[in-house]
């Protein structure tokens, strides 16, 4: 099972300067002890990731992205013109994002998000959440 | 003015290398379509023979950007200034100023209270404005529209009529669509169809819009996708002359009854297109090179001839 030994992995990592553990809370007690949580555990979801996707000459890029449900996605504006990103269902949708300007999501549910920037509509791009 | 007298001025000077000169130094040119044949003459010049009492000019400037603070123009509001500077030295005083979009970079309410300031400074009688997309990033365009709305409809289209030249301004940057170009929509149509309705065949008309009411170069979104049905309800006028923004560069055409034209910015210079990866400001500019590639646009409208002559000036 990676799946567990990843996630007591990273759970040690959380607790590993030395924090103590409060009985009970800690997620591989209860995983462990109360039976519940193993098939959770044991299933292949992937962890939330933090992806970026830059704007380069009037592109997203890349232009398609996948990520597990929960993922985070940051747009970052390279361009010396403003752009948004806007949802095509209108899902979500920035503000004017000037050079250098960033705009995040949190994508919780599974779907495709098709997406724009609604002042250059050639400019295209898509989120699925899988 | 014939042909003949155009190529060569009456001083015996070709008017060909003539006009290159100038526009070397800057001057802008009059292009005036007369029976199929192109001419041209120096911009702020008078036109050719007495003006008639119909007789009127306008300006038009557009892509002002105020807030835009990078290269190869750190300082927009000056060049906007001296557009401002150019058009008060004109022999004549311009009857209207129609700015074709873009006025501000990111439609923050200080941008706006700068172009107005500089604005206010132009000797001209009325001022016409239209939006970019740059004016409608905030508030679904909330910031233009309490400024410019003002007797106009949806986000400011409009329509007028002046010394027998029936204008209409367009809006073509808002509810676009994932994929598309500008877009005039469905309710802008039909309201167009209906302002031009009343006029007669031979009325002149001149129509603005910010993004180019012909399909430049699709790949950068330099065009607009139902701009085939506004012209349609052209079709049936002698004289239509469509003056647009956006693409930052002087590019001119005519197809049957209609004369093209964009005007250049004046902030920054783009690409040809497809001369480079994508639209956007050319960063390389020498600075004694940038206010060459900056400029205006000024109209002259003949009242017997029912023609109107475009001129390009450069801020040099």
């Amino acid at each position: 099972m990676p799946r567990m030994v990843l996630l007591a992995a990273a759970g040690a990592g959380a607790c590993g300067g030395g924090c103590q553990p409060i009985p009970g809370s800690d997620p591989r007690g209860s995983a462990a002890v109360n039976g519940e949580r193993p098939l959770a555990l044991q299933s292949e979801v992937p962890a939330p990731q933090t992806r970026q996707i830059s704007i380069d000459n009037f592109t997203f890029s890349p232009a398609q992205l996948t990520v597990p449900a929960g993922s985070t996605v940051v747009w970052v504006n390279h361009d010396d013109v403003p752009h948004t990103v806007v949802s095509n269902a209108k899902a979500f949708a920035s503000k004017a994002l000037d050079t250098d300007d960033k705009f995040v999501h949190v994508f919780t549910a599974a779907g495709t998000y098709p997406y724009f920037c609604s002042v250059h509509p050639h400019m295209t791009g898509q989120i699925i959440v899988k | 003015m014939d042909q003949k007298n155009n190529e060569t001025g009456g001083d015996g000077v070709d008017r060909r290398k003539f006009l290159k000169c100038m526009a070397w130094v800057g001057t802008g040119m009059v292009w005036t379509m007369r029976g199929g044949v192109l001419s041209s003459r120096v911009f702020g010049a008078d036109a050719a023979g007495a003006a008639e009492p119909g007789d009127f000019t306008f300006v038009q400037i557009s892509d002002s950007h105020i807030g835009f603070a990078k290269e190869p123009n750190k300082d927009v509001t000056g060049t906007l200034k001296l557009a401002i500077d150019r058009i008060n030295a004109l022999n004549s005083r311009p009857d209207l100023l129609i700015h074709t979009g873009d006025l501000t970079h990111l439609s923050k309410a200080a941008e706006f209270d700068t172009v107005d300031q500089v604005l206010k400074g132009a000797k001209v009688g009325e001022r016409f404005y239209v939006p970019g997309e740059h004016d409608v990033f905030a508030d679904d365009a909330r910031a233009y529209v309490e400024r410019y709305g003002k007797g106009t409809k949806g986000l400011g289209w409009h329509s007028y009529t002046h010394r027998g030249v029936h204008f209409v301004g367009l809006v073509n940057v808002a509810n676009l669509k994932p994929g598309g170009l500008g877009t005039l929509g469905a309710e802008q149509l039909d309201w167009l169809k209906k302002d031009l309705e009343g006029l007669g065949n031979s009325t002149p008309l001149v129509v603005y819009a910010h993004v180019p009411l012909w399909t430049i170069y699709p790949k950068w979104g330099w065009g607009t996708e139902d701009s085939a049905a506004a012209l349609e309800l052209m079709k049936r006028f002698a004289a239509v002359t469509v003056l647009n923004g956006h693409i930052h560069q002087v590019m001119q055409k005519t197809e049957g009854n209609v004369t093209f034209h964009t005007g250049r910015s004046t902030a920054f210079p783009q690409p040809e297109p497809g001369k480079a990866e994508s639209p956007g400001p050319i960063k390389n500019v020498a600075a004694n090179k940038l206010r060459g590639m900056l400029g205006l646009s000024e109209v002259k409208y003949a009242q017997t001839q029912h023609t109107l002559a475009v001129v390009d000036a450069t801020l040099e």
